[in-house]
């Protein structure tokens, strides 16, 4: 790739401290414009604080975090609204508003930041859920009452309401079967192509790593340890990284994914 | 660009000129465009395409409702790879899906009929839940009872904590409050007879009886069975109890009967405080404004007042404690999934809670009076 790509996230020296113990040491961590990066590492290396920390969700310690050049600490509420709203974020466990159904969870962005008419949102939301690939027979369902590769479609719908630029997902294919796993895969990369979104992705997903990332950045040891290209990344002389990308999972995902890439 | 979406006829067959962003920012003024238009072009009509500026999955989602996936898949040659993509994928989603059709609602007057048997329906059923609920934790208390080395104390120690000892600042205060009230009311209403010595009767007597035992049960009722519904409720949200139930554990064991057990100490202790605070408070309300001094007052005390109205009071609370930590605890074990409601079973939970300490202590009260204690 050039050397001139656009960074729409910039995170420079971010340290993460819970009391005494230390999650993330000076880090830094690029997402560029139009990219789909991978962020993996192992339970509890803090894929989710930096993803909290980068949409704001948490004051760092120390470092910043720049998004669309704009540092979000120093703006004031307005400003920092009108970035927020360019985010799409889908949390670990969906975080659907359980008071409301899946349709009104969707709409609730369009009819506030988008100013639609509660029919047009509810309309448009319907799209975004069939688009997410939900069943038509769930969107008037509350989410206490879904499963949960229901509730992951329904929250990537509401993520993407607003056709947001930059969009978070927490470990996106966790729970789905595998046939909704590759079809999620799939979306995301057209979304990307045709919207020219960014995508910060944390998965444990190998298939995901291997389909479809462009770049993938790995935490260990409280910082990016590296980041780049899949191809570049599993040379790493690192034996946790040898470990992930070589051991029988990783060679499993790698080869699946070079014979389908044969067969197009 | 501002979009638009122009019906050209001047040509034939006529063509439907796209051009513009179509966006989610334009949104609604796109949507009526396009549902005017729809009636106005026919199957032969050609659409293009070639002004179209950026697209989102709005925009998207627009177009393929206006040109249907045929004609769609007929004029996109031109586009860009990845617009192309992204309308065959809204198109080949939105093509299966359409808005559910809402059922029409039923008259106001089946609706109303249909609510009260929903009403009382409910109230059989919560009695019935209750009764079997006491049943249980009666069964398991029973049981665990004659097996020590089975007591759960330090959490039965921390709930005390929690509901007794917490509590008590907020109790002595309003029943020290309500002392010099009712001591008030008393003195206005005595001093016509000239009988403003026996504010003191009223004071004690009231309290030792009624107000005491009353005022705490409805504070814990406020304070405790709420709490304990929200604690299992969002446990039960949480998994948490079917988590307890697959590890083999009781969960009445575990969280009911240390509940119970702690406001079956904890409340009559309360109680205790709350009497003495209230005599206290009409005593002061005696020295300051009707001239009966502390010393006078306890002695009138000593000799007016028997030790069975302070049993009376006392007996009562532990069968107010006893229900309002029941229904705290069922309340809870009735949240089902969502946020909404925990919060509709702990207002369900103070309201029953409330209601039954009242109706039981206007029973005992007649009870009482009628035993001539």
């Amino acid at each position: 790739m050039s050397g001139a790509r656009e960074a729409v996230i910039e995170a420079r020296g971010l340290c993460n401290r819970f009391g005494s113990q230390s999650v993330h040491e000076q880090l830094d961590l690029d997402l560029y414009r139009g990219e789909i990066l991978a962020v993996v590492g192992g339970s509890g290396s803090g894929k989710s604080v930096l993803l909290r920390s980068i949409v704001g969700l948490r004051r760092p310690n120390e470092g910043r975090v720049k998004v669309f050049g704009q540092d979000l600490a120093t703006l004031n509420d307005d400003q920092r609204s009108q970035v927020e709203r360019r985010f799409g974020v889908l949390f670990q466990k969906g975080a659907l508003f359980s008071s409301l159904t899946v349709t009104e969870n969707v709409a609730l962005p369009l009819i506030e930041h988008a100013g639609l008419s509660r029919a047009d949102a509810e309309h448009l939301a319907g799209v975004k859920l069939a688009l997410a690939g939900l069943p038509i027979s769930a969107a008037d369902k509350y989410p206490a009452s879904l499963s949960g590769g229901m509730i992951k479609r329904a929250a990537l719908a509401r993520a993407l309401a607003l056709d947001p630029d930059i969009l978070f997902l927490d470990e996106p294919t966790a729970g789905l079967d595998p046939i909704g796993a590759a079809a999620f895969d799939q979306l995301i990369l057209t979304l990307r192509d045709a919207l020219g979104l960014s995508v910060f992705l944390i998965t444990h997903d190998l298939d995901t790593l291997y389909t479809i990332t462009d770049r993938v950045a790995v935490l260990s040891q409280k910082k990016v340890l590296v980041a780049g290209p899949l191809a570049e990344v599993e040379r790493t002389d690192d034996p946790w990284i040898h470990e992930y990308f070589h051991g029988p999972r990783g060679r499993a995902a790698e080869q699946a994914a070079a014979s389908a890439g044969q067969e197009h | 660009m501002e979009p638009s979406a122009t019906l050209d006829t001047r040509q034939h067959p006529a063509r439907l000129l796209i051009a513009g962003d179509w966006t989610l920012a334009h949104y609604t003024s796109l949507k009526r465009d396009s549902e005017r238009l729809r009636d106005q072009y026919g199957a032969d009509t050609i659409a293009d395409l070639s002004q179209l500026g950026r697209l989102d999955t709005a925009g998207a989602s627009l177009l393929a409702e206006l040109l249907g996936a045929e004609r769609l898949s007929r004029c996109t040659d031109e586009l860009p790879e990845a617009s192309r993509a992204l309308l065959k994928t809204v198109y080949c989603s939105v093509q299966d899906y359409c808005i559910p059709i809402k059922e029409a609602e039923q008259p106001v007057l089946l609706q109303l009929l249909a609510r009260i048997g929903c009403a009382v329906d409910t109230l059989w059923q919560d009695t019935r839940q209750l009764l079997g609920f006491v049943g249980l934790i009666l069964a398991t208390l029973a049981t665990r009872l004659l097996q020590p080395h089975k007591w759960r104390v330090t959490p039965v120690v921390a709930h005390i904590e929690q509901t007794g000892l917490d509590a008590a600042p907020i109790v002595a205060l309003l029943t020290f409050l309500v002392g010099a009230v009712v001591a008030f009311l008393g003195a206005t209403v005595l001093a016509d007879f000239g009988a403003t010595v026996f504010t003191v009767d009223l004071v004690a007597f009231s309290f030792l009886r009624e107000f005491a035992v009353l005022l705490t049960a409805i504070l814990m009722a406020g304070r405790t069975a709420s709490a304990f519904t929200a604690q299992l409720g969002s446990m039960k949200a949480n998994e948490e109890i079917d988590a307890i139930r697959t590890l083999g554990l009781n969960p009445i064991e575990l969280l009911v009967v240390p509940r119970v057990l702690a406001l079956l100490i904890a409340l009559p202790l309360l109680t205790f405080v709350a009497m003495v605070c209230g005599i206290v408070g009409g005593a002061v309300v005696c020295a300051l404004s009707l001239d009966i001094p502390p010393a006078m007052f306890l002695s009138l005390l000593q000799s007016d007042i028997g030790v069975q109205h302070f049993l009376v009071g006392l007996l009562k609370a532990p069968f107010f404690a006893f229900l309002i930590a029941a229904i705290g605890c069922l309340e809870g074990f009735k949240v089902s999934g969502s946020a909404e409601s925990v919060g509709a079973h702990t207002t369900s939970a103070v309201v029953q809670s409330i209601f039954v300490v009242i109706v039981l202590d206007a029973v005992a009260a007649l009870f009482f009076m009628e035993m001539g204690w």
